[in-house]
């Protein structure tokens, strides 16, 4: 497609990392600098493609084909259209076709097929980039259906517990009741993870189409998309989707003349790291303080306002649309073991290339961190990476060939969580991120449990007096003593996992935890 | 805790004295009834009267518990729980400082002290001209670019001390 009446398509991405480094201001030297030049230009701020490091990424479309050029700051603009970037001419910011450039070449990008590709805002070029295949497809079936798809694709929860997608809403479909509900969990609270925030930027027809599948394999009419309040530009562009989706008929009383209805709205959090785990988050949602549930009742039978509901992770919903339109079989063969399909990576941290992979589950670690991560950002050795948030554990180097597949993760007691990888270099204080880690539980404890709640602030007093080598001996077993109590004695993940990073940096990095040595290392 | 009775509150619709200007009050009442239909509307409310008046305020809470029959207790057990919510007004600035594990792979603690110190206050805290309020915040979702911060809206990433220096200066320039 050409633009308009000739005019150049140049795309400069509206997504939050984006906008951090400036990508306003790079579009608004473009437009100045196409004006003043007298080049027509049609502007369009599309989504990241991901490879942060090179934002702003800029791109132009020369016959068809996307040229990237990266970091574009608005001070080399002007340069750009000097050396000709508008018709795909060479530039030292230039990287060629977009899609050759071997950390995007390299990824198999289901779920994220269209962020950065698409105008976000255009309901038309969703559609005409595939959009809402899946939901034509799930029309055609009984509910039953729908979910046997979702359960053959071996999808499993990609906010964190990997639990199959299918089972959960087979319950809900059983489940009898005047009202059922979908709620997608947007609260993407997870250090070293954006993957969510990239989707709903960059794609949000995706996660409104796979949750009206689910609401319709469910026979659930209402849904609420729950978005922490740190993501203001993920809120803009969902509703401005929810909007469109809504003046065509693909939300609301009678999605695409079928008779069946599905409504839906945004919801946001308000700063609380445990109402990301779902009863919190269904607590919050009923306007209450964020606090656990016991289970059972599962949400599947006592969710929402006590209705059955289906909750899931944001990617969970948006990658059901691709398995309704594609086949179970067909995102059923990228993966290893049980754990099937893609599972979008985000590299995060102290790394030369960060940005978000998409790749099928099995890759090791390593791989993933050198050759698309590039190594340290500081150039120095990677010495510790955290992978799947902050109950996520620290791993050493021995440890960096674990392949990315749930089981392998959780047989070193690690996790992949919501694939967050987060890589610190030699400089980094273990002991300090120990410390770090008891600090959040208190800080984000719901309060429910006297180990978390409690245990978490002692956690951190006896890490000081480790570190600071009072009776050093004595506070090592009093730090593993609480951390059993911790896994023991909590309801949820926060106060049962916090032990993860804990001990994790106790046991492979225990050098840190020995005054002299913390000494020394703290003046170098 | 939760009662099985459907009713919560005494059914008295008395004014609960407060000391909210005119101004405070009407954008509380004005957020409850637009809002308080909404499923579950609570959290919807508090964030309505933190847009228009930058904190919920103290006495917006008997107001608010009135207007959606809750107890003061209830209202204040949530307004309290959620790290968001300000109990008092902020600076004309809100710098929502990232102390998360990416943002400390790249220097966030040496950016927090250097915040602190040039600020001259802890977080939680506002500067003596009333320009800038110091927040953290745990992971903006910027965890490549690191370390990030949100002034308002508006997010940062690779911040250095420099960064941060313009950033705050051009934000006092700001109204
Ligand atoms: C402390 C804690 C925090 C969590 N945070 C999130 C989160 O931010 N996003 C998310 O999708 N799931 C989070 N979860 C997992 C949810 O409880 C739940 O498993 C998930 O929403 C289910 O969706 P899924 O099956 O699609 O992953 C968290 C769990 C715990 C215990
Ligand atoms: S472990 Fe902590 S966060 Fe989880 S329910 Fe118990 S007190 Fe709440
Ligand atoms: S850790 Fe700072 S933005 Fe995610």
């Amino acid at each position: 497609m050409s633009g308009l009446g000739g005019a150049v398509k140049i795309y400069v991405p509206r997504d939050a990392a984006a906008l951090s480094v400036g990508a306003e201001r790079t579009a608004q030297a473009i437009v100045t600098q196409a004006q003043r030049r007298g080049v027509a230009v049609e502007l369009i701020r599309n989504g990241s493609r991901g490879l942060l490091w090179l934002e702003p990424l800029v791109e132009v479309e020369v016959e068809g084909t996307r040229m990237a050029y990266g970091p574009v700051r608005s001070e080399d603009v002007a340069g750009l259209f000097e050396a000709g970037f508008t018709s795909g001419r060479a530039h030292p910011l230039g990287h060629g076709v977009t899609e050759q450039i071997p950390y995007f070449k390299r990824q198999e990008r289901l779920t994220f097929a269209r962020v950065g590709l698409t105008d976000p805002r255009s309901l038309a070029d969703y559609v005409a980039h595939g959009g809402y295949r899946g939901l034509r497809a799930a029309l055609a079936l009984k509910p039953a259906e729908i979910v046997a798809a979702v359960t053959a694709s071996g999808l499993r929860g990609r906010g964190g517990a990997a639990f199959p997608a299918g089972i959960k809403w087979k319950t809900v479909l059983g489940a009898e009741a005047s009202q059922k509900y979908v709620v997608c969990n947007a609260d993407e609270g997870d250090s070293g993870t954006f993957s969510d925030r990239m989707l709903m930027e960059g794609d949000p027809f995706v996660l409104i189409e796979g949750m009206t599948i689910a609401g319709l394999a469910t026979g659930a009419t209402r849904g609420y998309i729950y978005l922490r309040w740190e993501y203001p530009q993920a809120k803009l562009a969902l509703e401005a989707a929810i909007g469109a989706a809504y003046a065509a008929n693909y939300l609301g009383p009678n999605i695409q003349g079928s008779g069946q209805a599905f409504d839906l709205e945004v919801r946001m959090g308000a700063g609380a790291y445990i109402c990301g785990e779902e009863t919190s988050l269904l607590e919050s949602l009923e306007g209450k303080r964020g606090q656990v549930r016991f289970k059972p009742p599962l949400p599947a039978i006592q969710g929402l306002f006590g209705k059955p509901t289906v909750i899931n992770n944001v990617i969970t919903f948006a990658s059901v649309p691709i398995i309704l339109d594609r086949g179970a079989e067909y995102y059923q063969h990228f993966g290893m073991g049980r754990s099937r399909g893609t599972l979008p990576m985000q590299l995060a941290g102290n790394i030369k290339h960060g940005g978000l992979v998409e790749i099928a589950f099995g890759m090791t670690l390593r791989e993933l961190m050198e050759d698309f991560g590039g190594g340290s950002l500081s150039g120095r050795p990677i010495r510790a990476v955290q992978v799947g948030g902050p109950l996520g554990a620290y791993l050493p180097e021995s440890q960096f060939d674990t392949p990315l597949d749930y089981e392998a993760f959780a047989a070193v007691k690690g996790m992949l969580g919501h694939g967050g990888i987060v890589v610190f270099d030699d400089t980094v204080d273990m002991a300090a991120q120990a410390r770090y880690a008891m600090e959040f539980c208190a800080i984000e404890s719901c309060g429910k449990c006297t180990p978390c709640r409690i245990g978490s602030i002692r956690g951190v007093e006896v890490i000081d007096r480790l570190i600071a080598g009072e009776q050093a001996a004595k506070q090592e077993t009093i730090l593993r003593d609480l951390c059993e109590t911790l896994t023991y004695g909590s309801l949820c993940a926060l106060g049962g996992l916090t032990p993860y990073p804990v001990l994790s940096a106790l046991n492979h990095f225990p050098e840190d935890f020995v005054k002299p040595v913390r000494a020394s290392s703290a003046s170098g | 805790m939760s009662s099985q009775s459907p009713r919560r509150v005494i059914p008295i619709k008395a004014e609960p004295p407060s000391n909210l200007s005119a101004a405070e009050r009407s954008a509380v009442l004005e957020a409850c009834a637009r809002l308080k239909e909404l499923p579950g509307a609570l959290l919807p409310i508090l964030h309505a009267v933190q847009e228009a008046l930058q904190f919920v305020p103290k006495d917006a809470v008997p107001l608010i518990a009135r207007e959606l029959n809750l107890s003061v207790a209830e209202v204040h057990g949530v307004v309290s729980f959620y790290h968001y919510f300000r109990h008092s007004r902020p600076g004309r600035h809100v710098v929502h400082l990232c102390r998360a594990e990416a943002c400390q792979a790249l220097g966030a603690p040496a950016l927090e002290a250097h915040a602190k110190s040039s600020l001259k206050i802890e977080f939680h805290g506002t500067t003596a001209d009333g320009a800038i309020s110091l927040e953290p915040v745990y992971c903006l979702g910027n965890c490549a670019l690191g370390p990030s911060l949100m002034i308002d809206e508006e997010l940062h990433g690779r911040v250095t001390a420099d960064r941060f220096d313009a950033l705050v200066s051009q934000s006092r320039e700001r109204a």
